[in-house]
C-alpha cells in the first residue's frame, strides 16, 4: 500500500472518529440537566470547529463562540443558542427592507462584478428572467469582451430569460458597451439595465480600475449610476473572500453580495464574515444552474441551511 | 502569492529567533500563532490539527529545546512537516505509454477547467506533443465555443462535431479522431458538476468509461475554502483522481487550498495556474513552494524562468561570472533587460530570496519607469566603468547623473541596488552548485537555511 492509501485511510478513520465525538459532545450539551449550565470548553471547541469548517473564519467564530460560551441558558439547545449568535451578525448589517433589486434610477443601473467563475452571467440570466417576471422590463449589456465566449454565453441566457440584450465584438472596451447599453435602455423606455462584466482577481489593479471607468461613465448617462454593485461570491471560496470583498468594495463601491453555488455541500460561512468585518449586506443566493434557481437572501433560511447536518 | 502566510510564518520564526533558550511556553505560543496563521490560510480544519500536534510533539523534544540552535531546529521542524504535507508526490503528469493517452479534466463549476485544458494543451505542445482537445460540456452555455476559441488560442486541434449533444459520444469521437489524424494525447473537457450530484458524476464515470483517462486532474480554485478540497475527495472516491490543478495562484489566496489536498484527497498536485494568459501554468514542485512559503525564495523557478528567455552560451558566460564574482554594471543592465522579458517584475520577485519577507516592499509594487531610467543610467556610463563600478567618484556619478537626465542621488541608488544584487547573485551562485539549474536532488542536500538568517 502505498504512502497516499495509508495516509487516506488515516484521515477516514479520523473523520468517522470525528463525527461520532462532535455528536457526543452535542447531545451531551443538549441532555435535559445539561441546558440550564453553560457551555463547557469541549462543546466551545466542537463549536469552533464547526464554524470554521464552514469557512466562517477565526475572527468571527472567536466572537460568535465567546458569545455562545458567555450566554447563561435557559433552556434553550445549543443549536437555538449558535444560531440565535450567527442571526446576530447578520442582522448587525444595515439592509433594504427587502432584498429585492428597488427600482431608484431611471434606468436602475445594475453592475455585476467578481473573480473569474463564480457565477456572474449566470447570476445575471436568472435575475433577468426573475425581474421580467415580476413585470420589470430589463436589458442586459455583455461587458465582458474579454473572455472567450463570455457574449455568447450571456445571449443564450438573455433568450431563455427573454430579455433584451446589447452586445459587442469580443476585445471591444467594455465602458463603451455599457454606455450602449445604458443608451439603448433608454431609448428603448427598459427600466433595469443588467451589467455582465468580465471575471478579474482583486489584485490586479489595471483591471479593476476598468471598473471605475464603468463607473464613470455609466454616472454620466444616469444620475445615481451604478445604483446597485453586485459582488458575486462562490459559496466554496474561504478567508480570501474577504479580500475579494474588501478591494472591489474599495475600487467597485459594492452594494450587497450575491453568494452562489450553495446547493453545493459549501456553507458559504464567509458570508458571516463578511458580515461581521465588512458589513455588507448578502441579497441573492444561487442554488443551481437552473433560470429560477437564484433566492433572496434570507438569514433565518441561511442559519438553518448552515446546520442541516451532524446535529 | 502566498504573501500573507508566508509573512505570517516568518514573524512567528522572528519572534522564536531572539530567543537563546527555548521554553515549553515559547513554544506553545509559537505553535497557537502558527496555527492562527494556517486557518486564515484556509489550510483544512483537521490538517492544521494534525500538524500542530506533529510539530509539537517533535519540538517540545528536551532534545531540540536543549539544543544548541532550539529556534533553528524549531524552523526546519516546520519546514519539513510542511513539507511532509505533499507526501513524497510528484508533480506533472503520470506515466503512461498509452497512445493516445488521455487526460480527463473534471472539477466544480466555475474552478477554471477549460482555461486550464487551453493551458495544459500548450504546455503539453512546448513538450513535443501534439495533443487534440474535445469538450464534453453541453450544459453551460457556449462552454464548447469557449473551448474552442481557447484551442485556437492554444494552437491545437480541436474535436467538435457540430450538433452532437451526448458526452460521452464526444470523447469518444476525440479518441477517433486522434488515433485517425495521430494525435498522441486527447484532453477531455468536462461540464463542471457537484460531486453530490449523482447523475452527472455517473455521466462522469461514463466518460471516464469510454475514454480510459491516464490522467483525471481535479481543477480546484487557490481561493477555496474548506469545503472544495473535500469535494476532490469525493470525486476522487466516486470516479477517481490523479492530480490537483490549483488554478488563479497568481491573486493573493494563502495557500491553505495547496497545504490541504494531499492530505485530504490523498493525490498530488500536479500542476498550478498562475494567471490569465495560456502561458501562465506549470507543474508543482513542492518543495520550492515550501521554501518559497517560508520566505526563502524559489531560485530554482526563477531560474527556470530565465532559461526561457536567455539563450544558453550567455547564460554559461554569466554564470561563470556570478561564480567568480566578476558581475558588472554591464551584466546588471543585460539582466535588467532580460527581466523584462521574463514577465511581470512582482512575480519575479517573489521568487527572489528574502523578497517576501520584506514588508516595506509589499506596498511599493516595483515600477518599470524606474527600470527604464536605471537603464538610461547604465548608458550614460563610459564602458570602464560599467567594467568597474568603483571607479564611479563624486564627479563621474554628476556627469552620468547629467547625462541621463537623472539626479546623483538616482545614481547613488542605483549603484547601492547593484552592489545588493551581486550579493544576491552570489548566493544564487553558491545555492545551486555547479551548473545553475542543478537537480533538484542536489540542492536539497545543501542547507537552504542559511538563507534564512
Ligand atoms: N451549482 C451551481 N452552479 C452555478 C451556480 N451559479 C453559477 N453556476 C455555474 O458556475 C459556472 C460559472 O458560472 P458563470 O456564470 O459562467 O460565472 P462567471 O462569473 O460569469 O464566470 P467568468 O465570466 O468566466 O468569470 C457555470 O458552470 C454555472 O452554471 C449556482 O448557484 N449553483
Ligand atoms: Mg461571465
Amino acid at each position: 500500500m502505498g504512502f497516499l492509501d495509508k495516509l487516506k485511510q488515516g484521515l477516514q478513520r479520523t473523520t468517522q472518529q470525528f463525527v461520532d465525538k462532535f455528536e457526543d459532545i452535542v447531545q451531551r450539551a443538549d441532555a435535559p440537566e445539561a441546558r440550564t449550565r453553560d457551555v463547557d470548553v469541549e462543546t466551545a471547541e466542537a463549536l469552533e470547529e464547526i464554524l470554521l469548517m464552514a469557512d466562517v473564519g477565526v475572527a468571527a467564530t472567536d466572537q460568535i463562540v465567546t458569545a455562545v460560551t458567555k450566554r447563561s441558558r435557559r433552556g434553550e439547545s445549543l443549536r437555538e443558542l449558535v444560531k440565535q449568535e450567527i442571526l446576530r451578525v447578520l442582522m448587525a448589517v444595515p439592509r433594504e427592507p427587502h432584498s429585492q433589486i428597488v427600482m431608484r434610477g431611471k434606468p436602475q443601473v445594475v453592475l455585476v462584478v467578481g473573480v473569474n467563475g463564480v457565477g456572474k452571467t449566470t447570476t445575471i440570466g436568472k435575475l433577468a428572467n426573475q425581474l421580467r417576471v415580476q413585470g420589470k422590463s430589463p436589458l442586459v449589456c455583455a461587458a465582458d469582451t474579454f473572455r472567450a465566449a463570455a457574449v455568447d454565453q450571456l445571449q443564450i441566457w438573455a433568450d431563455r430569460a427573454g430579455v433584451d440584450i446589447v452586445r459587442a465584438r469580443e476585445g471591444a472596451d467594455p465602458a463603451a458597451v455599457v454606455f450602449d447599453a445604458i443608451t439603448a435602455a433608454k431609448a428603448r423606455h427598459r427600466d433595469v439595465v443588467l451589467i455582465d462584466t468580465a471575471g478579474r482577481l482583486h489584485t490586479r489593479t489595471n483591471l479593476m480600475s476598468e471598473l471605475d471607468k464603468i463607473r464613470r461613465v455609466a454616472s454620466k448617462e444616469v444620475a445615481g449610476a451604478p445604483h446597485e454593485v453586485l459582488l458575486v461570491l462562490d459559496a466554496t471560496v474561504g478567508q480570501n473572500g474577504l479580500a475579494q470583498a474588501r478591494e472591489f468594495t474599495s475600487v467597485a463601491g459594492v452594494t450587497g453580495i450575491v453568494l452562489t453555488k450553495l446547493d453545493g455541500t459549501a456553507k458559504g460561512g464567509i458570508a458571516v464574515a463578511i458580515a461581521h468585518e465588512l458589513a455588507l449586506p448578502i441579497r441573492y443566493v444561487g442554488v443551481g444552474e437552473g433560470v429560477d434557481d437564484l433566492l433572496p437572501f434570507s438569514p433565518y433560511e441561511y442559519v438553518d441551511a448552515i446546520f442541516q447536518e451532524k446535529w | 502569492m502566498f504573501d500573507a502566510l508566508s509573512n505570517r510564518l516568518q514573524d512567528v520564526f522572528q519572534s522564536i529567533r531572539g530567543e537563546t533558550r527555548l521554553t515549553e511556553t515559547t513554544v506553545e505560543n509559537a505553535l497557537r500563532e502558527i496555527r492562527l496563521a494556517l486557518l486564515e490560510a484556509d489550510v483544512n480544519f483537521k490538517v492544521v490539527k494534525a500538524f500542530v500536534d506533529r510539530v509539537r510533539d517533535r519540538a517540545m523534544d528536551q532534545a531540540v529545546l536543549k539544543s544548541l540552535t532550539p529556534s533553528q531546529q524549531v524552523v526546519k521542524i516546520v519546514r519539513d512537516e510542511l513539507l511532509a504535507l505533499f507526501g513524497d508526490a510528484k508533480g506533472g503528469l503520470t506515466e503512461s505509454s498509452a497512445r493516445p493517452r488521455v487526460i480527463l479534466m473534471l472539477g466544480l463549476q466555475g474552478s477554471g477547467k477549460t482555461t486550464t485544458t487551453g493551458k495544459l494543451a500548450k504546455w503539453l505542445v512546448k513538450q513535443g506533443r501534439h495533443p487534440i482537445v474535445v469538450s464534453t460540456d453541453v450544459r453551460r452555455p457556449a462552454a464548447i465555443q469557449q473551448l474552442a476559441i481557447v484551442a485556437a488560442q492554444a494552437g491545437v486541434r480541436v474535436h467538435d462535431p457540430a450538433g452532437e449533444m451526448d458526452p460521452v459520444v464526444r470523447a469518444k469521437g476525440a479518441l477517433a479522431e486522434a488515433r485517425a489524424v495521430g494525435n498522441d494525447i486527447v484532453i477531455v473537457d468536462t461540464a463542471g458538476r457537484l460531486h453530490i450530484d449523482d447523475e452527472l458524476m455517473r455521466e462522469l464515470v461514463a466518460i471516464k468509461d469510454v475514454s480510459g483517462p491516464a490522467d483525471l486532474l481535479y481543477v480546484a480554485d487557490a481561493m477555496t475554502g474548506q469545503d472544495a478540497i473535500k469535494s476532490a475527495g469525493e470525486f476522487n472516491a466516486q470516479v477517481g483522481v490523479t492530480g490537483v490543478v490549483l488554478t488563479k495562484i497568481d491573486g493573493d489566496a494563502r495557500g491553505g487550498a495547496a497545504l490541504s489536498v494531499v492530505s485530504v484527497v490523498g493525490v498530488p498536485i500536479a500542476f498550478v495556474g498562475s494567471g490569465e494568459k495560456l502561458e501562465d501554468f506549470e507543474p508543482f514542485h513542492a518543495d520550492r513552494f515550501v521554501s518559497r512559503m517560508l520566505g526563502m525564495g524559489d531560485v530554482l523557478s526563477l531560474i527556470e524562468k530565465a532559461e526561457e528567455v536567455i539563450d544558453a552560451g550567455d547564460a554559461q558566460k554569466l554564470e561563470a561570472k556570478i561564480r567568480k564574482g566578476g558581475f558588472t554594471l554591464e551584466d546588471f543592465r543585460d539582466q535588467l533587460r532580460m527581466l523584462r522579458r521574463m514577465g511581470p517584475l512582482e512575480k519575479i520577485m517573489g521568487m527572489l530570496p528574502g523578497m517576501g519577507g520584506m514588508k516595506e516592499l509589499a506596498g511599493q509594487k516595483p515600477d518599470e519607469k524606474q527600470l527604464s531610467r536605471i537603464e538610461a543610467i547604465i548608458n550614460s556610463m563610459t564602458p570602464a566603468e560599467r567594467k568597474q563600478a568603483d571607479i564611479l567618484d563624486g564627479s563621474r556619478r554628476k556627469r552620468v547623473a547629467k547625462g541621463s537626465g537623472t539626479t546623483v542621488e538616482d545614481v547613488n541608488r542605483l549603484l547601492k541596488q547593484f552592489v545588493e544584487m551581486q550579493r544576491m547573485l552570489k548566493m544564487v551562485g553558491q545555492m545551486t552548485g555547479e551548473p545553475i539549474a542543478a537537480p533538484l536532488k542536489k540542492k536539497k542536500k545543501k542547507s537552504p537555511f542559511s538563507l534564512m538568517k
